[in-house]
C-alpha cells in the first residue's frame, strides 16, 4: 500500500542503521523513550533493537490507550452493560482487559443467567450512533477511549447526537491527554529524582500529533531539557527519528523536530481541535494505570452536552481498584521495568490469557514481546 | 488504538464523506474532521473518520532523505575501503 510499503523497505533501512551506528558516540549510553505503543509495536514487530547500537536503548512508554486505562473504569462499563442492561459498545480492544470479579467485557457478555450484557464490538464511534438510532427502545453507551486521535470522532458523535436529539445515546468519557502523561513520566521520581531510568528524549507520538501538532512538546524540550522527534509509525520512521535524538544530544539541542511532515504540522488540525475544545473539558484528576492519579489529565464532557454523558445518565461512580499483585504493568508504562522483568509474563500473562491490560492490546509492550519473540532475547 | 492508515480518496458521495481504498478494501469514512479534500487526495484514516490529509511532496522528501542517510554511509564505507 501506498505511504506504507516504501516506509518498510529492509534495503533502506540497513542504511538508516549504518548512519545511526555511524554517529553515536561508543562512550555514551542513549536511552530514548518511544512514548506511543504504536512506535513499541513497530520496533518489535520488524526488529528495530537488533538494528540499533547496543549502546542505544529504547525504553517503552505508557502511550496505549487500553494499557492505561485502570480496572475501575472497564467496571464501570462492565456495571453499564450488567446492571443497567445498555447496549454497551466498545472498540475491540478494550473488550479482554481483565476487571473486577474475573470478569472482562468479552466475559461479561457470555454470561450464563439472563442478565449477560449486550456488549457489541464497534469498529468506529459512529457504528454506536448508528445502533442507538437502530434501537430507539434501548439505551446505548459508547465506551470512549483513547488519546487525542481518537478523541475528535467521539466529539462528531455527540454533537450528532444532539442534532439527531437522541434521548438513548450516552459516552463513557474515558479519553485522556498525552502531555500529561509526558510530563507525569518526566516528574517521576525515577526519571527526576533517582535516575533510574535514564531518558535522553523522545520518540513523540504519530497520529496523535496530526491532531494535536508538535506545538504542545516545545515546552517538554524547553523545560525539561529533553529532545523530541515526532515519528510516523513505520519502522524506517522510528530509525530516522532515533538517528535524529542521536544528533541532538551529541550536539547538545533539545528541540521539537518532525520527522513525520507527511501529516504533521506544527498546529496540527485545528477543526478537529475546535471540535475536541467544544464537547469536551478538562478533567480536574483522572487515574492512570500505572502513573497513579494525574490532575489536569483526561477530558469529561461539557455541561452543555451533560444528555449525552453516560456518567451523569446513569450516576456512575468510579472506585478505584488495585492491580493484580503481581503483575508489573505499571512499573512497564512507566519505562521503569521491561516486559520480561515480570513474574508473570510469558507465564501466566500470555496474549491468550491475560492478567495486565498490557498483555491485551497489541500496542502494549508485553503482547509486543510477547508476539514477535522478543521475550526470548537475552536480557 | 492510535494506529490509522493512509487510504486514497476514491470517490466522494456527498460533502462529509468519502469512499477510500484500503488496500483493495473499499471503505466509507467521514470527513467531519477536515476541509479542503478532493478525489484523489491521500487522508490518514482512523476508526472510520480521516484525521488530516497527507502531503504527498513531504513523504517524498522523506523517502529521499532515508535514501541519502544510506548513500552517504555506504560511500564513507567504499571510501574507508569497506565493503557494504
Amino acid at each position: 500500500m501506498k505511504y506504507i510499503d516504501e516506509f518498510r523497505d529492509g534495503r533502506l533501512a540497513r542504511g538508516l542503521a549504518a548512519a545511526i551506528a555511524a554517529e553515536t558516540d561508543p562512550e555514551w549510553r542513549y536511552a530514548f523513550m518511544e512514548f506511543c505503543g504504536g512506535h513499541t509495536h513497530a520496533i518489535s514487530r520488524y526488529g528495530v533493537t537488533d538494528l540499533l547500537p547496543a549502546n542505544v536503548r529504547m525504553v517503552h512508554g505508557p502511550g496505549c490507550p487500553v494499557c492505561v486505562l485502570p480496572i475501575g473504569r472497564v467496571d464501570m462499563a462492565i456495571r453499564l452493560a450488567l446492571e443497567h442492561q445498555v447496549i454497551l459498545c466498545s472498540y475491540g480492544d478494550c473488550l479482554r482487559v481483565p476487571a473486577s470479579d474475573s470478569l472482562s467485557l468479552l466475559k461479561a457478555r457470555s454470561l450464563k443467567s439472563a442478565r449477560g450484557g449486550d456488549v457489541r464490538m464497534v469498529y468506529s464511534a459512529a457504528d454506536a450512533l448508528r445502533i442507538a438510532e437502530e434501537n430507539p427502545a434501548r439505551q446505548v453507551v459508547f465506551f470512549a477511549i483513547g488519546f487525542e486521535t481518537t478523541t475528535p470522532p467521539t466529539a462528531v458523535v455527540i454533537k450528532q447526537a444532539a442534532v439527531l436529539g437522541l434521548k438513548n445515546f450516552s459516552v463513557l468519557c474515558c479519553h485522556v491527554l498525552t502531555p500529561s502523561a509526558i510530563s507525569s513520566i518526566l516528574e517521576s521520581p525515577e526519571v527526576r529524582r533517582w535516575g533510574t531510568v535514564p531518558l535522553d528524549g523522545f520518540i513523540g507520538p504519530a497520529h496523535v500529533s496530526t491532531v494535536i501538532g508538535s506545538r504542545p512538546y516545545e515546552f517538554f524540550a524547553e523545560e525539561y531539557r529533553k529532545p523530541v522527534v515526532i515519528a510516523g509509525f513505520e519502522p524506517l520512521d522510528v530509525m530516522q527519528a532515533i538517528l535524529m535524538l542521536v544528533r541532538q544530544v551529541n550536539e547538545g539541542r533539545c528541540e521539537v523536530e518532525n520527522e513525520f511532515t507527511r501529516a504533521v504540522s506544527r498546529e496540527g488540525n485545528l477543526k478537529a481541535q475546535n471540535l475536541v475544545a467544544e464537547v469536551f473539558e478538562l478533567r480536574r484528576a483522572f487515574e492512570w494505570r500505572g502513573m497513579g492519579t494525574i490532575p489536569y489529565s483526561a477530558l469529561a464532557i461539557r455541561r452543555e452536552f451533560a444528555a449525552f454523558d453516560a456518567e451523569k445518565r446513569f450516576a456512575l461512580e468510579y472506585r478505584p481498584v488495585p492491580d493484580h499483585k503481581a503483575c508489573d504493568c505499571g512499573a512497564i508504562l512507566r519505562g521503569v521495568k521491561q516486559p520480561r522483568d515480570c513474574k508473570l509474563f510469558g507465564t501466566v500473562c500470555t496474549p491468550e490469557n491475560p492478567i495486565g491490560s498490557c498483555m491485551v492490546s497489541s500496542e502494549g509492550a508485553c503482547a509486543a514481546y510477547y508476539t514477535y519473540g522478543r521475550h526470548k532475547e537475552l536480557a | 488504538m492510535c494506529l490509522a492508515i493512509p487510504a486514497r480518496i476514491e470517490a466522494m458521495p456527498n460533502e462529509e464523506t468519502a469512499i477510500v481504498d484500503l488496500g483493495g478494501v473499499r471503505k466509507e469514512v467521514s470527513l467531519a474532521l477536515i476541509d479542503d479534500v478532493a478525489i484523489g487526495d491521500y487522508v490518514i484514516v482512523h476508526v472510520g473518520f480521516a484525521l488530516n490529509k497527507m502531503d504527498p511532496q513531504e513523504a517524498e522528501k522523506t523517502l529521499a532523505l532515508f535514501a541519502e542517510m544510506g548513500a552517504a554511509v555506504a560511500a564513507q564505507d567504499e571510501a574507508a575501503g569497506n565493503p557494504a
